[in-house]
């Protein structure tokens, strides 16, 4: 099995750390995985996304031609990727900032509101982790539980306090995802 | 057994360097190879090493060659425009018979280009960007553990043939994460005393320069240093034969080209076509015995660069006419796509 996902969202919505915490938990579950990111003139409010494979076989090309999942934290990746995702595969859409629907037929959608998640958690940094709890549900690449693992052992000391609302934001948007 | 860790490219030849004993290390910034200089900030001063971010790059590869003259590892990395300044070091570093690492991630070009993953410095990493006639060992990993398995490798050969070492790498394998393990550095020591500078106390004098206006001397040099070129090329080839056994068409390509021609390859295998790569290791020496040989049984040969063509060059001295060769190139900054190269595969497997 082979996840082929490309993360893509405005600077600062935290679309690195995505592609960061699953590349890190998908080593903890012993697959193998790649982590490319868009570098060097990434900036807030800018475009900003990275290429993460994870796969039980070993990885060919780190590059992604056609994702399998697309996570779209904004309008304006929707826009850019939506045409590449593989027939079969999945667009995960944060539903409280794109509010197209894929034009094609031959793809799987969830709308998840993260920005909507998090705010009602009060925090809205959160809605990276609620839609890394979104993908982990409607795509299967890797279990929840490894995930929270993860994040205990990868987080700074310092960001180790807001390691249960970021936890409670994953399984709010866990809980939040449905596949159509 | 050692623990597996996430690093990028960058990092992980920074510390596989660390591990091999570096003890100088000095460079310039330019993206895409910042983490490079970074890594050793950080790390390498806490190994007892010395990093200089020197006032240029120009500066940073002639205090390798000092460094390097003292009989310490010694290390320069940069990006392409970046390595096209440090051309003359390196030639003067071939010149005098001195050991040194360098790394070019390269970016694309010509000019100042962008910051985008490119492979058009091949030119210049194996025909020589400096002048004279050189050859170094040229590197060209296209995973994260390879790219620290190679730089380890890297300091052994440069210390063995008294010559710098090349690694060249992509921007995407210095961008890109993946998991690795760390391997036990060789512990080859050398004994460097015939010929290295520092306190004289009673040996006789040494002396380290790429000059000499005496008539013949220079060229008798160059003949000592073709007998080391020659036994580089005996010994020091390496290269990945994928699925060419049975293969109606080999791709050959290098570092991110290479992988992305191995998941062609696997996906058009399961489409029935019979393909396979060769996936040359050192660019120099060139594996021109293992496509020569190839050609015996392969009449196509599919070249895939990250440029407008350059090592087809090489491909095409190899199999001398004996077969067709194909091109597939993206230059400043293009990164081949899989479905373009799959769609003209099968053009050329209709005909």
């Amino acid at each position: 099995m082979e996840h082929k996902i490309i993360f893509a969202g405005f600077g600062g919505q935290g679309v690195i750390s995505m592609g960061n915490l699953i590349a890190y938990s998908a080593m903890a579950e012993d697959k193998n995985v790649t982590f490319y990111p868009a570098y060097g003139i990434a900036m807030r409010g800018g475009t900003a996304n990275c290429s993460v494979i994870v796969s039980d076989d070993t990885i060919a090309s780190p590059v992604i031609a056609s994702p399998t999942v697309l996570v779209a934290m904004n309008e304006q990746s929707f826009d850019f990727f939506i045409e590449r995702i593989q027939i079969g595969g999945v667009i995960l859409a944060n539903s409280s900032l794109v509010k197209k629907k894929p034009a094609r037929d031959n793809i799987r959608s969830c709308y998840v509101p993260v920005n909507d998640i998090a705010e009602a958690l009060g925090n809205n940094k959160m809605a990276n982790m609620a839609m890394v709890g979104a993908l982990l549900k409607s795509s299967g690449v890797l279990k929840l539980d490894t995930v929270f693992k993860t994040m205990q052992k990868t987080f700074p000391a310092k960001l180790q306090k807001f390691m249960d609302i970021n936890q409670k934001a994953m399984q709010h948007g866990f809980d939040a995802a449905e596949l159509n | 057994m050692a623990e597996k860790v996430l690093m990028k490219g960058n990092e992980a030849i920074a510390e596989a360097a660390i591990r091999s004993g570096l003890k100088c290390y000095f460079g310039y910034p330019i993206t895409p190879q910042n983490e490079i200089p970074a890594y050793m900030a950080a790390h390498l001063t806490k190994k007892g090493g010395t990093f200089i971010q020197a006032e240029s790059e120009i500066a940073a590869i002639n205090m390798v060659y000092g460094a390097s003259c003292t009989g310490a590892r010694a290390m320069t990395s940069s990006s392409s425009p970046g390595i096209s300044l440090k051309q003359e070091g390196i030639s003067y570093l071939v010149g005098a018979k001195l050991p040194a690492v360098i790394v070019n991630i390269m970016r694309g070009g010509p000019g100042l280009g962008n910051i985008a993953p490119s492979q058009a410095d091949y030119f210049q990493s194996v025909k020589g960007g400096g002048h004279g006639d050189y050859r170094m060992i040229v590197y060209t990993p296209e995973t994260v553990q390879e790219a620290a398995d190679l730089t380890m490798k890297a300091f052994d050969k440069a210390d063995e043939y008294r010559n710098p070492v090349l690694i060249l790498g992509d921007a995407i394998l210095g961008q890109m994460m993946e998991p690795l393990i760390f391997k036990e550095p060789s512990g080859r020591t050398f004994d460097k005393s015939s010929w290295k500078l520092g306190n004289r106390k009673d040996r006789p004098s040494h002396l380290i320069n790429s000059l000499s206006l005496s008539e013949g001397v220079v060229e008798e040099w160059n003949w000592e240093l073709k007998k080391k070129f020659d036994l580089m090329t005996e010994k020091e080839m390496m290269v990945e034969e994928y699925l060419t056994d049975d293969a109606d068409l080999v791709f050959v390509a290098y570092g991110t080209s290479a992988r992305i021609c191995r998941a062609v390859v696997n996906q058009s295998r399961k489409e029935g076509y019979k393909t396979g790569l060769i996936r040359p290791i050192t660019v120099w020496p060139f594996p021109s015995d293992v496509i020569s040989k190839c050609t015996r049984k392969t009449k196509d040969f599919f070249v895939v660069e990250m440029s407008l063509g350059q090592m087809i060059e090489d491909v095409k001295l190899a199999v001398l006419g004996r077969a067709s060769i194909h091109f597939h190139g993206r230059p400043g900054g293009g990164i081949p796509a899989e479905p373009d190269i799959m769609k003209q595969l099968k053009e050329i497997m209709k005909k």
